[in-house]
């Protein structure tokens, strides 16, 4: 028998168990990317299924109901609506959640009505005891038409059952469960009549959303059955009442709730959490938490990851033969993709602390309990997701603020969340603080570098809310307010979801910005070792004949690293360095950081990376680390150490206000579709970065 | 007593008799804010706002209060 492949579709609510029900099918095997053109996660799976059948799996974004609110939920009924498209499923998968049966049974009946065949996914069955709740499957499966599969996606039970159910799925009625066409008789009759070879639901959809549709012309749809907004909105609130209705009527038989038997947690913990002082107190002593673990427990993998890279880089000058081959691999590439993978065990934390808070229905709480102090800012209790998530990468944080519903709340949180500290500038400051702050304790607890830390965290927040605060003044744009945020059930977070999140986001980290990081040392590596005048080439002789007519006697070992410095300040990026020095010197760099600040343009953490590059050319050891040779660095002619605490104050206030990513200027033009609010964050941030280290470096030198 | 969620305590039940289409989201009414559906009073934030609603028996949601002020409904007298 040959192999069948079918396409399947999860789709459903939000905290649903949507993406650990695609985890239990597909376990690793899946890929993330994006949807051509917009920046809405796509996750696609595979799963083998019994009778040889093997079936791409499809992670829809989460949705309430087939009226797109935003591009996330637009991607659903795109897909649904376009017969033609590769991934159009044979089959949906509707995942609901056992307690919440009634509002996700909504969305079931108008995926219903496309006549695709769906599965119903009642997910959470373990719970249904705890929760006083008996269901009458065969009652409901008759009524709903469809096949039910209770499963538990936490406790990997009905999945086998579901599998089967997938297999099939030709025997599911792909007949709609109930006629909602009858709220205006008149008008869908007209309609069905006009077009008599297409879906009714379809055309509704296409006449009430903004999607895109292949076989039609949307426009003479529109012209031909147009309605004013208020007449629709009104027919589509009818529709709802209507669906509501007869979901009502079926679980009225179909679903029994004891509600003396319900053991209620959500409550008990709801008191405590948004609790007016102890919801705050909570909060803050998670976030203090998060912030001193990152610093504390990722040191040790760091340091190893540091050691280990300084002497892969020494072995492979001593084993590959010399030559320019081998200068590239063990100056430019190696110590360039130590500058990346050291940022793993902190952006894994990172990733680990968000997606646990996600997880287990926390994060909403927060929303709930920030929502009218962050108004005060101009944001929404939402903002406080991107914040944040923002500590991690701003990128995926613009991209979280998709559901706040308010336009100006939705663009300012846009503009303001690249302040919070991403993790691309971790690196910078772990090294910068470790060579400037000491290592001691404060109060014998408390140690000082992660206070330093913790310190330029708050910086990043208050920065953000500032902004905010002037921007909310200045911005005049009116929209609709609305918020409405859901308080999903506390959950303890799985560790198989955690831990796939932890690892595809860190992931897609390491080699997206591992490629910037990468091309750039090479480039780096090539300005540094190539010059264009002869005093490049020469620099041996100039230097040697230099010190014979000055009679000095140099050690062999002085004579090759002042011949070394020399070289590197004829090279190519020497040459650029001392032109944009002027410029940074009012900061306290020399233009070797000047070098790496301007190459942190492209993104932030290249600065560790560039450094070592630049460290590695200029110094005839390998085996040393890129810490001790920042250390080692001092001013030709004060003696003065270059990193030492007025400089690296500057450095670290300079890192902490600059705009310093293509990637978030890119974002930021995608979900503003304008690039006037990418220049002006990066004018407004630069400026600001460079105004505060001046000042900075002023005051303590 | 006729009145409108924003006014309602923490704990009181009531059952929804109106609410203002033009000034609420169809995402609300989605999510079970519909005339004769119940609702309770879960959690008043700290400041006074948001409010968090159970609302047809298990969508648990939170509101801004000028939206709570748009649904009208009947208090359920215990």
């Amino acid at each position: 028998m040959s192999i069948q492949n079918i396409n399947v579709a999860l789709i459903g609510n939000p905290n649903t168990g949507k993406t650990s029900v695609f985890n239990q099918l597909t376990g690793l095997n899946q890929q993330v990317g994006n949807y051509p053109g917009i920046t809405v996660e796509k996750k696609i799976g595979f799963c083998k299924l019994p009778n040889n059948f093997k079936a791409n799996i499809l992670d829809l974004p989460g949705t309430y109901s087939l009226n797109a609110s935003s591009i996330d939920e637009n991607v659903v009924i795109e897909l649904l609506l376009n017969r033609n498209d590769k991934l159009y499923p044979d089959v949906v998968l509707l995942i609901t959640d056992v307690e919440n049966l009634k509002r996700n049974l909504l969305l079931f009946t108008q995926i219903k009505d496309l006549e695709i065949p769906t599965i119903l996914v009642i997910n959470m069955a373990d719970r249904m005891q705890y929760k006083g709740i008996s269901l009458d499957i065969p009652y409901l499966e008759q009524h709903l038409k469809t096949k039910i599969g209770l499963i538990s996606s936490r406790k990997s039970l009905g999945i086998t059952e579901l599998k089967n159910l997938i297999v099939n799925y030709k025997s599911i009625s792909t007949e709609p469960c109930l006629n909602a066409s009858n709220i205006d008789e008149d008008y869908f009759n007209k309609l069905r009549k006009t077009f008599p070879n297409q879906l009714l639901y379809k055309l509704w959809l296409v006449i009430t959303q903004d999607v895109n549709f292949l076989n039609l012309d949307r426009n003479e749809i529109r012209s031909s059955f147009t309605k004013s907004h208020s007449d629709l909105k009104r027919l589509q609130q009818k529709e709802t009442i209507k669906r509501y209705q007869f979901i009502n009527d079926v679980l009225k038989e179909g679903q029994k709730i004891d509600a003396s038997i319900a053991k209620d947690l959500r409550s008990k913990l709801d008191r405590v959490l948004t609790h007016k002082i102890w919801g705050y107190v909570i909060f803050f002593v998670i976030l203090f938490v998060i912030f001193q673990s990152i610093f504390e427990w990722s040191k040790i993998p760091m340091d190893f990851i540091d050691s280990t890279f300084a002497s892969l880089s020494s072995l492979a000058n001593d084993r590959l033969p010399a030559g320019v081959l081998t200068n590239l691999i063990s100056q430019g590439i190696i110590p360039g993709i130590g500058g990346i993978l050291i940022f793993i065990p902190q952006i894994a934390f990172l990733f680990l602390f968000i997606s646990i808070l996600e997880e287990s229905g926390y994060m909403s709480r927060v929303v709930f309990l920030m929502d009218k102090i962050m108004r005060k800012f101009g944001l929404s209790g939402k903002s406080v997701v991107p914040l944040i998530s923002g500590t991690a990468c701003a990128i995926p944080a613009i991209m979280a603020t998709r559901n706040i519903e308010n336009w100006k709340e939705r663009l300012i949180t846009i503009l303001v969340t690249p302040f919070t500290t991403c993790s691309a500038r971790l690196p910078v400051y772990a090294i910068i603080i470790s060579l400037v702050i000491p290592d001691e304790r404060l109060l014998g607890v408390l140690n000082m570098q992660g206070l330093t830390l913790m310190f330029l965290y708050l910086l990043g927040f208050g920065s953000a809310i500032i902004s905010a605060y002037l921007l909310n003044k200045i911005l005049k744009i009116k929209g609709k307010t609305y918020f409405v945020v859901e308080m999903p059930n506390y959950k303890l977070p799985l560790f198989k979801n955690v831990a796939i999140n932890v690892i595809e986001k860190t992931k897609s980290f390491v080699f997206g910005a591992g490629k910037i990081i990468l091309a750039i040392s090479i480039i780096l590596w090539f300005l540094a070792s190539n010059g264009p005048s002869s005093a490049f080439d020469n620099a041996e002789k100039i230097i040697t004949e230099k010190h014979q007519q000055e009679n000095l006697n140099l050690t062999p070992a002085h004579l090759q690293s002042e011949i070394d410095s020399y070289k590197l300040e004829q090279s190519y990026i020497g040459i650029l360095g001392k032109t944009i020095e002027p410029v940074i010197k009012p900061l306290g760099y020399d233009w070797k950081i000047g070098i790496a600040v301007l190459s942190s343009f492209a993104a932030r953490e290249v600065f560790v990376g560039t450094l070592a590059t630049i460290y590695s050319v200029g110094g005839s050891d390998n085996e040393d680390t890129i810490k001790n040779k920042m250390k080692a660095e001092v001013n030709p002619i004060t003696g003065e150490k270059i990193f030492n605490f007025a400089s690296g104050i500057s450095l670290l206030l300079f890192y902490a206000f600059a705009m310093q990513c293509a990637s978030t200027l890119a974002v930021t033009k995608k979900e503003t579709n304008t690039w006037k609010w990418p220049i002006a964050q990066l004018i407004f941030m630069s400026g600001l970065a460079y105004f505060v280290a001046f000042i900075a470096y002023q005051v303590f030198k | 007593m006729k009145t409108t969620v924003d006014l309602l305590q923490i704990g009181d039940k009531a059952t929804i008799t109106h609410v203002d289409l033009d000034k609420i989201p169809l995402k609300l009414l989605e999510m079970g804010c519909l005339p004769g559906n119940e609702l309770e009073v879960i959690q008043i934030a700290p400041f006074g706002d948001p409010i968090y609603l159970n609302v047809n028996n298990g969508s648990h949601l939170a509101i801004r209060m000028e939206t709570a002020h748009e649904i009208e409904v009947e208090l359920i007298v215990k």
